[in-house]
Parts: structure tokens; C-alpha cells; sequence
């Protein structure tokens, strides 16, 4: 029993951190149509700015809360640059952004190796994160994923909030439903396309956050999330939230299950085994947006 | 113009995806050429020798300590007047934790370069890529890292300990400690697998239990499961032979999930004072290493290595195993080279028994039978201050003895 429900909690932990890799793209890929590959690179610069900050700012918790929004900056300022720079002038060749933001993601990892040396690093946790909650008998729950649950299921409210509430949110909204009915209606798309990119890549910076709490900070750690990314968003169902949070929950619960009774390895072929079957049986995902685009 | 595509979209996702799983599958394999068997480039007045570690990827975390200790065994033979009269020039190459690279730069070295001898290599994977390329071209690999034995290759020099030189004491150590039942955590590849499987013997004849078996892909940050699986076997002590940079990841969980080294201590034997510290002592106060020396083993010639290494890589580097029998193994040599009184190959292998080395860990003697050597196997504990100190030696340099022929429960391993 405890070993049951300490496994639906690191399964529900593993969501939590596909959820947050998957949320920015989820705007950018779901929402956008734009294959970014250099996303995970995003990530990566995220985790490395906890590393800088760390150096700067003694205490590892204190760094670790100021890392958030400056990650979140540094990796938006990265994504809308990015969009500005390249992206936007590739918006009618998806297959060109495709090779040209791999590019840009070769280059970042390159950039990092140069700027933080080739080994992989490591960031201090702060004691409050290295410790576990107690809860019965056996079962307890490492802080550090308590706290990445929560911050995956702050990011999903806020984003939802953002997207529901503001005039930024009905933008993007209005944008992806239709692009050209919004710019007829006086949306500036361009400006809103670089804004959702920077709130998009800024989620990635806050994933990278995360990531440091569970392992090693590298150049090459962005790609090794990338492909888990795509497959929540896909799964979930391209331009919508709750399709990839009910995605990202369920393939981790998943994979958690089946590995304690396999291997690891196994329980990554049986998820990715799932994936294939579900999208034979519905391959526009779990959700999909209804819009009256006849494009 | 975006929206819409709905579907197109989705399946060119998928073929991506697709794409990228198997990009990451793929492998180059080295071209075979004609086994004629390279020669050394002896004609300048330097001898040139191969540097082969992974510079870049998840094993660079260990390997390039391993290659600053070959550059300073060089640069004090060279301050000594080289080998036989000639200066020594090293070129490294950078396997970057790929094993088809590994092969691709060994053959490079030993083809372009011509180089006397290759030092290197961490893993068994890069290991077993490169060994053919050595045994084809019958050239030279002095391969420095400890290993799961059950392989004796003519043209690979072991340096770091064989099974029953760090596996089998830690065991020991283990069984006089009344622990009885172990839970196995390895990294999935040749060295955990082989290792496990000697283990699992080693423990059905002495009356331990295994309680389970799992396997990490290297570079993996994912420990959630396993570690719930070890604390659910309320297993007595873990042997972990994880390799690189998921023990970070391992012993954070570890932590996290509330085992302590006093609760369920942790052997390592993959985890020296370089991934202490990079790990950090917070994690790993208190568990044990398996080794066959520390920073701390006592002794004349360790306290010039060490301080010779600190005064040329700075204060704060620690020294660890792997780096000594890196250290140790550019000695050995030249100290072979000189005795055959010639950088080919096969004088050098001819004159290498009994060949011994005034080292850091102690006398170490050259096994010409099996290409290892004789080492004093130490168990170590992790200090606050990142140090690992001994707690337990053999006494005496253990015989190497790779294929476990002197343990009756090892038959039927090889």
C-alpha cells in the first residue's frame, strides 16, 4: 500500500516535470504551429542561470526563489530574440524553421560548453528541498518534488488565468483561432506572436529551474527533454492547455507504474508503445480546438 | 495561414519525434581497414602517445581528471629527459561519452599519429569499442579505470583494479559488516551488468541475499522509481556501480526519499573525490567507495603526486583512483620501454612482467600474464570535507586474477 501510493507520487511527480517542459511549448508549438527545436535549449538556459546565480548570491535557497522570475526572463528574452531574429521570417515554411531553430540549438549548446566548460555541472540544494515530508508509517514525500508539483501547477493556473483574463490571453486566443480575422480586427499578431513566444520560452527557463532540484545542469540537457516535450503536446492535443496537463499526469503515472514492476527501459517502451496506439486511434490528440477556419 | 493544418501538423510532429528517437539510436561504425598493424613514429625526436578521454558528455564529469594526470606523468618525464632519449608528445582526443567516437579517434591515433602507446578510456562500452582497433592494428591501450574483469586483451595494459581487486573486498567488507542483503543500482551497459552477475554469484555462495536488480540508461536524471524500489526491499546496504553524472541524480533521491548512510549505506565504486565534490558531501556524508587508493592513502610518493597535480591543476583538485592508475600507467610505461630498450610493441609487452612502480597507492607490480597488475584493494568512507579516508585495506597487493579462476563460485561466469 505505501509502496503503492509512494509510486502514484513519483509518477505524478515525473508529470509534474513533463508538464513543466511541455507548458511553454505547449504556446509555441500548440498554439503557435512553430516546431522550436532549440526549446529544450531553453531549459538549459534556465538551470544554468540557478549555477550563476548561485555563484552570485550565497544562500541556495534564497537563489534558487530569485532564480525563478530571472530564468524566466533570461529564457523569455532568448525566445522572443529568437523570434524576432529568425522565427518570424519563416512563418509560411515550417520546414525551414524546423532546420534553422535546430541550428540555434546546436549553437546554444556550443555556447554553453564555451561559456561553462564541457562536464556537466552542479547547483546546492537548499535544505528545505533535500528533506521529505512524513506522512505515514513508511511513506514520505521528497520536498523537492512537492515543490516542483507545485510549481508546475502554479505555472498552469497562471498561464491558464493569463490566457482566460487578460487582453494579452484573448490575443493569443484571437491570433491562433484566426490570424487573419485578428489582424483585420486591429491585433497587432506580430507583436502578439513575440509576446506568446517570450511568455513560452520563459516557461522553459522555469522548467530549467526545476530540472536542477532533480539532477546534473548540461549543455546536452535540453535535448534529452525535447522529444518528451513534443509527445505531451501532441498527445494532449495541439492548441489546448488541459489536454497536455491530463497527458503529462497520465504518462508519468504510467511509467512510474510499469517501471516498478519492469525496468526502466521497459517502462519507456511500453509508454511510447501507448503513445503510438492512442494516436492511431485519435490522431489529432485527446482535445482538439474547434475553430471555424477554413484553412 | 496558421491555423488549421490540424492534422498535417500533428503527423509532421510525430515524423519528427520519429526522427529524433532514431537519430539518437543511430551509430557510426568505424570503417574496417587492412590489419597490416601500425607502426611507431619514432623518427622525429619526440615519441608521440595517444590521450583518449571523453572531454565533452555525461562521462567528462571523471574523465577529464583522468587525462590532466596523464599530462602531468608526461610533463615529469619529460623534466626527467623523456624515454629513451626522446621528449614525449601526447595528443588527445576527445571520445565525447560516444563509443563509435572512441573507436573512430583510436584508429585516428594510431594510423595518422602513429603514436607509441594510448592512454585512456573509462567505461567497458568505450573500452570493448576500442579494443579491436588495438588488436587490429597491435597497438597499445593502458586503460586506467577499474573494471568487471572476465577480459585479458594482448594489446590493453590494465591499470585499475579487476574484480577481485575493488568488487570482491567490497563484498567482503559488506559480509563483516553483517550486512546480508543488498539491493543492486547500476547504470545499463557492459561494466554494471558484468559486475551485478558477479556479484549475484559472490552472494549465493556466501549466504547474502540480492533483493533486486535495476538498471539506469547512462546519463538518466530519473530516480524516483528505483529509489522507492530500494526502500521498499528494506535492503541492508546498496551496491551501485552507476556511472558519470546520475549518481548526482541517484544520491539526491536517495537523500530526499530519507535513506542515510547509517540507515542503508551506499558502496560505490564508480564515486571518487572528484564526484564528491561534484556531487556534493551534503549527499554522500558517510557512504562507503570501494577503491585502491584515496587522496588520503599515506606514503612518500602519494604526497608528491598530490602536490605536484595540486600546484599544476590547482588547490581545490582533488586526486582520485582512476587518476593515479592513469598517473601510474604512463610510469609503467616507460618503465616497460626502457626495459625492452625499444617503443615496439611487442618488445614492450615481451619485457612488461615484473615491472614495478614506486606509485601513490604503493609498490605495484606488472602481471605479464594477464596484462594487470598487483593492487592493495581499500574501502574508504566520505568525509564532511569531501575527502574519502580508509576504512579498511587488504594488507598486501592483491594478485590480479580476471577471470576469477582462485573463487570456486565464480565457475561458469567467463
Amino acid at each position: 500500500m505505501t509502496v503503492l501510493v509512494s509510486q502514484l507520487f513519483t509518477g505524478v511527480s515525473i508529470g509534474a516535470v513533463l508538464l513543466l517542459i511541455a507548458l511553454g511549448l505547449s504556446l509555441t508549438f500548440g498554439q503557435m504551429g512553430v516546431i522550436n527545436m532549440a526549446h529544450g535549449e531553453f531549459i538549459m538556459a534556465g538551470a544554468y542561470t540557478v549555477y550563476v546565480l548561485q555563484g552570485a548570491i550565497s544562500g541556495a535557497g534564497i537563489s534558487l526563489l530569485v532564480a525563478l522570475p530571472v530564468a524566466f526572463l533570461v529564457a523569455g528574452a532568448l525566445g522572443a530574440a529568437l523570434e524576432y531574429l529568425l522565427i518570424r521570417r519563416l512563418y509560411a515554411r515550417p520546414l525551414d524553421t524546423l532546420l534553422v531553430t535546430w541550428g540555434v540549438s546546436l549553437i546554444l549548446q556550443q555556447l554553453a560548453r564555451d561559456i561553462f566548460g564541457a562536464p556537466n555541472v552542479q547547483t546546492r540544494a537548499p535544505d528545505w528541498l533535500t528533506g521529505n515530508v512524513p506522512v505515514f508509517g513508511d511513506l514520505t514525500l521528497s520536498t523537492n518534488r512537492l515543490f516542483i508539483l507545485a510549481l508546475a501547477a502554479l505555472a498552469v493556473v497562471g498561464l491558464t488565468l493569463v490566457l482566460r483574463l487578460t487582453p494579452l490571453g484573448r490575443r493569443i486566443r484571437a491570433v491562433v483561432q484566426n490570424r487573419d480575422l485578428a489582424a483585420v480586427s486591429g491585433i497587432p499578431t506580430g507583436r502578439v506572436d513575440r509576446l506568446t513566444f517570450f511568455v513560452g520560452s520563459g516557461l522553459a527557463g522555469v522548467a530549467g529551474v526545476a530540472l536542477t532540484l532533480l539532477g546534473p545542469i548540461g549543455p546536452t540537457m535540453g535535448t534529452n527533454l525535447i522529444i518528451d516535450a513534443f509527445l505531451v503536446v501532441v498527445v494532449g492535443g495541439i492548441g489546448t492547455l488541459k489536454g497536455g496537463v491530463i497527458v503529462a499526469f497520465v504518462l508519468g503515472t504510467l511509467q512510474a507504474l510499469v517501471e516498478y514492476t519492469t525496468t526502466l527501459s521497459v517502462a519507456k517502451v511500453v509508454v511510447f508503445v501507448a503513445i503510438v496506439g492512442f494516436l492511431q486511434w485519435r490522431p489529432q490528440g485527446l482535445f482538439t480546438l474547434r475553430t471555424r477556419s477554413l484553412a | 495561414m496558421l491555423a488549421g493544418h490540424g492534422r498535417r501538423r500533428t503527423a509532421f510532429a510525430l515524423l519528427l519525434t520519429a526522427t529524433l528517437v532514431l537519430a539518437g539510436c543511430g551509430s557510426k561504425t568505424g570503417q574496417n581497414t587492412s590489419a597490416a598493424g601500425a607502426s611507431v613514429d619514432t623518427s622525429g625526436d619526440t615519441v608521440k602517445v595517444g590521450l583518449l578521454n571523453s572531454l565533452s558528455g555525461t562521462m567528462a564529469i571523471s574523465e577529464v581528471t583522468v587525462r590532466d594526470a596523464i599530462l602531468l606523468a608526461v610533463e615529469e618525464i619529460n623534466a626527467a629527459g623523456g624515454v629513451l632519449g626522446k621528449k614525449i608528445e601526447p595528443i588527445s582526443e576527445d571520445g565525447a561519452s560516444d563509443w563509435p567516437t572512441f573507436a573512430e579517434k583510436a584508429e585516428k591515433l594510431i594510423k595518422e599519429n602513429g603514436v607509441a602507446a594510448v592512454f585512456g578510456c573509462w567505461t567497458s562500452a568505450s573500452r570493448k569499442a576500442v579494443k579491436p582497433v588495438f588488436e587490429e592494428n597491435k597497438s597499445l591501450l593502458f586503460y586506467p579505470v577499474q573494471y568487471e574483469g572476465l577480459e585479458q586483451s594482448p594489446y590493453i595494459f590494465y591499470t585499475g583494479a579487476t574484480t577481485n581487486q575493488q568488487i570482491v573486498p567490497g563484498l567482503d567488507y559488506l559480509k563483516s559488516q553483517g550486512k546480508t542483503t543488498v539491493y543492486l543500482v547500476g547504470s545499463d551497459y557492459v561494466f554494471p551488468r558484468t559486475a551485478n552477475k558477479i556479484i549475484k554469484a559472490y552472494a549465493e555462495a556466501n549466504g547474502m541475499t540480492v533483493l533486486g536488480e535495476d538498471y539506469a540508461p547512462l546519463g538518466s536524471t530519473e530516480f524516483g522509481t528505483i529509489v522507492n524500489k530500494v526502500k521498499a526491499a528494506k535492503a541492508a546496504a546498496v551496491f551501485n556501480t552507476l556511472n558519470g553524472d546520475s549518481n548526482v541524480a541517484f544520491f539526491k533521491e536517495y537523500k530526499s526519499a530519507g535513506l542515510t548512510a547509517a540507515s542503508t549505506p551506499v558502496v560505490s565504486v564508480s564515486i571518487a573525490e572528484e564526484e564528491v565534490k561534484s556531487i556534493g558531501t551534503q549527499y554522500l556524508a558517510d557512504q562507503l567507495t570501494a577503491w585502491n587508493y584515496y587522496q588520503t592513502t599515506p606514503g612518500a610518493a602519494n604526497e608528491k603526486f598530490v602536490a605536484a597535480y595540486k600546484t599544476k591543476f590547482g588547490a581545490d583538485k582533488p586526486t582520485s583512483d582512476p587518476m593515479e592508475a592513469a598517473y601510474v600507467s604512463v610510469h609503467l610505461w616507460k618503465a616497460m620501454v626502457e626495459k625492452a630498450g625499444s617503443f615496439e610493441v611487442e618488445k614492450v609487452k615481451a619485457a612488461a612482467d615484473g615491472v614495478t612502480y614506486d606509485a601513490p597507492e604503493g609498490l605495484v607490480t606488472v602481471d605479464g600474464a594477464t596484462q594487470h597488475i598487483h593492487k592493495t584493494a581499500r574501502i574508504g568512507k566520505v568525509g564532511a570535507d569531501g575527502l574519502i579516508t580508509e576504512v579498511w585495506n587488504s594488507g598486501a597487493p592483491l594478485k590480479p586474477d580476471p577471470y576469477l579462476k582462485g573463487y570456486p563460485w565464480a565457475m561458469g561466469l567467463s
